[in-house]
């Protein structure tokens, strides 16, 4: 399978052209065959990850076979710096003296990782919009879309060179951009259908000046090429810094990261296993992906390992306090997530910025499932309990009776999220947090653990507001039918026990053993478990929930911040300046947009009215005298006069032949008798 | 006798024969000279074949005699049809042909 890696995303581009065409007439829609092609491919994925367990177990000398997974499971076996080369096959697309360009696939740990998560979160997705999705408009059409997103998302996943990962990642653009103005019969929704696409173009512009940058660099779109080349001595630092920037500028874009966060909670429009999509598994976690694939890139650039801040870690770190801070103010249940998401993405930012490979990479795989299971929750709730509405404040609270199977697994999914042991968000962000202490990166360390307790009060509120007090709604809440619970509980299964994979203490690395690449990769800090670092971030995650819990439970006592915007000037500043989300949206559409509108659209239609028009003119009325002269002396004079005297001349050379045919046999024999003695004296001459 | 005065009569035979297919307004006339014309090669023929001990000479004289025989059968039924048709054997009111 490892060899044959192209048939996984081949399989949802398949079936995204049968639902479109044939899926009306199927008897579910076409949703039998999207949910059968991504079942294939997850089926696939799966024997794919166990093959590269094989292939590394092989190359570190302790397996016979598939039973080393069992084994390497339940028992402690690091191995040392052994080389596992990854497994490439590409073929020559085309070749232009030089440069030569390349389609293929290239599967090593972390590609057959983001399949087998790729595939899994999609595969349920699927089955839950079967039930989601069933009232709703142009069913077929929006699985026809997700088997394209997801086929999309396997391209950029499996792709050996940033070409081919080009066009999955603007595949992905292209489907978000479908899927999230999904009702556009709402102006709201299409704008933010718009609002993510040009958000991330403008980020995209980045990634396609860095990849033109990172190809005169090192001379091939290859991504082992590449990183070889940044790690090689030759390589210019200042080329990789500017091929870094550029990169990690596509990434901000796509995986929301500050300051172009704000397509991410408008993109809250389309349907919510979408989001759920977009959030866990593709659109976003694609740029974090990026960043892991071509890490090389970025830690030669920003010259990670000598510590100290860089673009890539400032960034990360902003983005985990903004996006929690949000999180606070929002009444609806699925931007709470939204800004969750904002804020998680940067610690995976942050992380691969501090040089903790391993932990962004362990962190994505985590939040993948928690993620998933939040939004998938906040579905659920929405779709059963809440008459369609996501207002946490007027229509949910006191859901936890009615809807045990939703709220347990959100309880689950929630505490993975602020990262309380033993639940899978701990061990990857406390080795976010371990990594960062240990490389030097002591402030973004701090930074994490804010967020940690952010992240914990936040979750606290939103879980408050939407399962316990009384119910605020007007519909009749009841439990979510086995189509949409099922998935839930998967998910949940997985936000438990995928953080024990990596999880140190327990002597189980098998996430660093499999997943980490071992060529051409820089060296990377492999801290020990911090006992301590793991208390302090786990006591401010439950403090984060109690104080949260302090002020939200006892609100019918009155808290002590009941009122306190109404009574306190600076607070009252601070709440709206989060409601206005840091007037960054703001900023964008009355200062760029309408500046780009005011003075420079009036600037630039004076120049189109006096410049470009007189041009345009000059070029007609020149283009006119030139026809006139044309028609005069070409056409006129040259053609129409060659064209008569060849008439004229056939016409006397017909005159001419004429009287030899006279029809008059006589004359034809005296022809013939003369051209006869002609050619007699010709001979004669020609013999003497 | 030498083979000259043979050449001599044959070139007379074909001369007087291009003079009447050229000059006579009859076909039947015409055809009669192309006999000539057609005896003046024959001379030629038999004449080099006995000079040179040939006898290839005489054969191909033979098949001229032949295909001439042919050709005056063919000739004639043409200009019958044409005289039913035109009632004339002039040649110069001939020229259905003419372009």
């Amino acid at each position: 399978m490892l060899d044959y890696a192209w048939i996984i995303p081949a399989l949802p581009a398949v079936s995204f052209l049968l639902i479109l065409f044939f899926g009306k007439r199927m008897p579910l829609r076409g949703a039998e065959v999207g949910i059968g092609a991504v079942g294939a491919s997850f089926v696939l994925s799966v024997v794919a990850v166990f093959q590269w367990i094989d292939r590394v177990d092989n190359a570190t000398g302790h397996s016979e076979g598939l039973r080393a997974l069992g084994r390497g499971i339940f028992a402690t076996q690091g191995h040392g710096e052994v080389a596992v080369q990854p497994v490439v096959n590409s073929i020559t697309w085309w070749q232009n003296g030089l440069a030569k360009f390349t389609v293929g696939t290239r599967v090593d740990g972390l590609v057959v990782m983001m399949l087998f998560v790729v595939t899994l979160i999609s595969l349920l997705v699927y089955v839950y919009s079967v039930a989601y999705m069933r009232e709703e408009v142009r069913f077929t059409e929006y699985y026809s879309m997700l088997s394209l997103f997801t086929a999309s998302m396997l391209l950029l996943v499996v792709a050996d060179n940033t070409l081919v990962m080009l066009v999955g990642w603007e595949g992905v653009g292209l489907c978000s951009f479908a899927l999230i103005g999904h009702f556009w019969e709402e102006q709201e929704n299409s704008n933010a259908a718009l609002k993510a696409f040009f958000t991330t173009r403008t980020g995209d512009i980045g990634l396609m000046i860095g990849i033109i940058i990172m190809f005169f660099a090192a001379g091939t779109f290859s991504i082992s090429g590449t990183n070889a080349y940044a790690l090689s001595r030759g390589a210019d630092h200042s080329l990789l810094l500017a091929g870094a920037i550029c990169l990690f500028i596509g990434i901000i874009g796509k995986s929301g990261q500050f300051p172009l966060h704000t397509w991410l909670p408008d993109a809250m429009a389309g349907p919510t296993p979408v989001s759920a999509l977009i959030h866990a598994a593709t659109m976003v976690v694609a740029g974090v992906y990026l960043g892991a694939r071509l890490y090389p890139v970025f830690f030669e650039g920003f010259s990670i390992a000598a510590g100290g801040v860089n673009f890539m870690a400032l960034i990360g770190g902003i983005t985990i306090i903004i996006g929690a801070l949000l999180a606070f103010v929002q009444r609806d249940i699925k931007k709470v997530l939204a800004y969750s998401t904002i804020s998680q993405i940067g610690y995976m930012v942050m992380a691969l910025g501090v040089g903790a490979w391993t932990a962004a990479v362990f962190h994505l795989f985590t939040h993948a499932f928690f993620k998933a299971l939040l939004f998938l929750g906040a579905g659920s709730v929405s779709f059963s309990g809440s008459h369609h509405s996501f207002d946490m404040k007027s229509d949910m609270g006191g859901l936890r009776k009615p809807m045990p199977i939703t709220f347990w697994t959100f309880m689950i999914g929630s505490f993975a999220l602020a990262g309380i042991f033993p639940f899978a968000g701990f061990w990857s962000k406390d080795e976010i947090l371990v990594t960062a202490g240990a490389s030097g990166f002591d402030a973004f360390m701090v930074v994490g653990l804010v967020g940690a307790f952010l992240t914990a009060a936040y979750m606290t509120r939103c879980i408050y507001l939407t399962f316990f007090g009384e119910y605020r709604g007007h519909g009749h809440p009841h439990e979510s039918e086995p189509l949409i619970t099922v998935p839930l509980v998967v998910l949940s299964f997985f936000s438990i026990v995928a953080g024990l994979i990596n999880a140190a203490p327990l002597g189980l690395e098998k996430f660093k053993d499999w997943v980490e690449p071992t060529v051409t990769f820089p060296a990377l800090v492999h801290p020990e478990f911090d006992y301590p670092k793991a208390l302090i971030s786990v006591s401010l995650a439950a403090l984060g929930i109690g104080i949260a819990a302090y002020f939200w439970f006892r609100r019918e006592e009155r808290g002590p911040l009941e009122g306190l915007t109404q009574r306190n000037a600076l607070a009252r500043a601070g709440y709206t300046f989060l409601e206005k989300k840091y007037y960054l949206d703001v900023l964008y559409e009355n200062v760029i947009v309408a500046g780009i509108k005011g003075p420079i659209a009036r600037g630039v239609y004076w120049f189109d009215q006096h410049v470009i028009d007189k041009i345009v003119n000059a070029l007609g009325s020149g283009a006119r005298r030139l026809g006139i002269f044309t028609y005069d002396v070409v056409d006129q004079k040259v053609v129409d006069g060659a064209v008569n005297e060849i008439a004229e001349a056939t016409g006397e050379t017909g005159g001419l032949l004429r009287y030899v045919q006279s029809g008059r046999v006589q004359r034809y024999a005296l022809l013939l008798f003369v051209a006869v003695g002609l050619l007699s004296l010709a001979l004669l001459i020609a013999n003497i | 006798m030498g083979l000259n005065q043979f050449l001599i009569l044959s070139a007379f035979l074909f001369c007087t024969g291009i003079y009447g297919v050229l000059a006579r307004k009859n076909a039947v006339l015409v055809l009669m000279s192309i006999e000539l014309m057609l005896n003046a090669v024959n001379i030629n023929l038999v004449a080099f074949s006995a000079y040179r001990s040939n006898v290839s000479g005489q054969v191909f004289a033979l098949f001229v005699i032949t295909i001439a025989a042919a050709e005056v059968g063919v000739g004639l039924a043409i200009v019958l049809l044409i005289y039913r048709n035109v009632h004339t054997s002039d040649l110069d009111e001939v020229d259905q042909l003419k372009g």
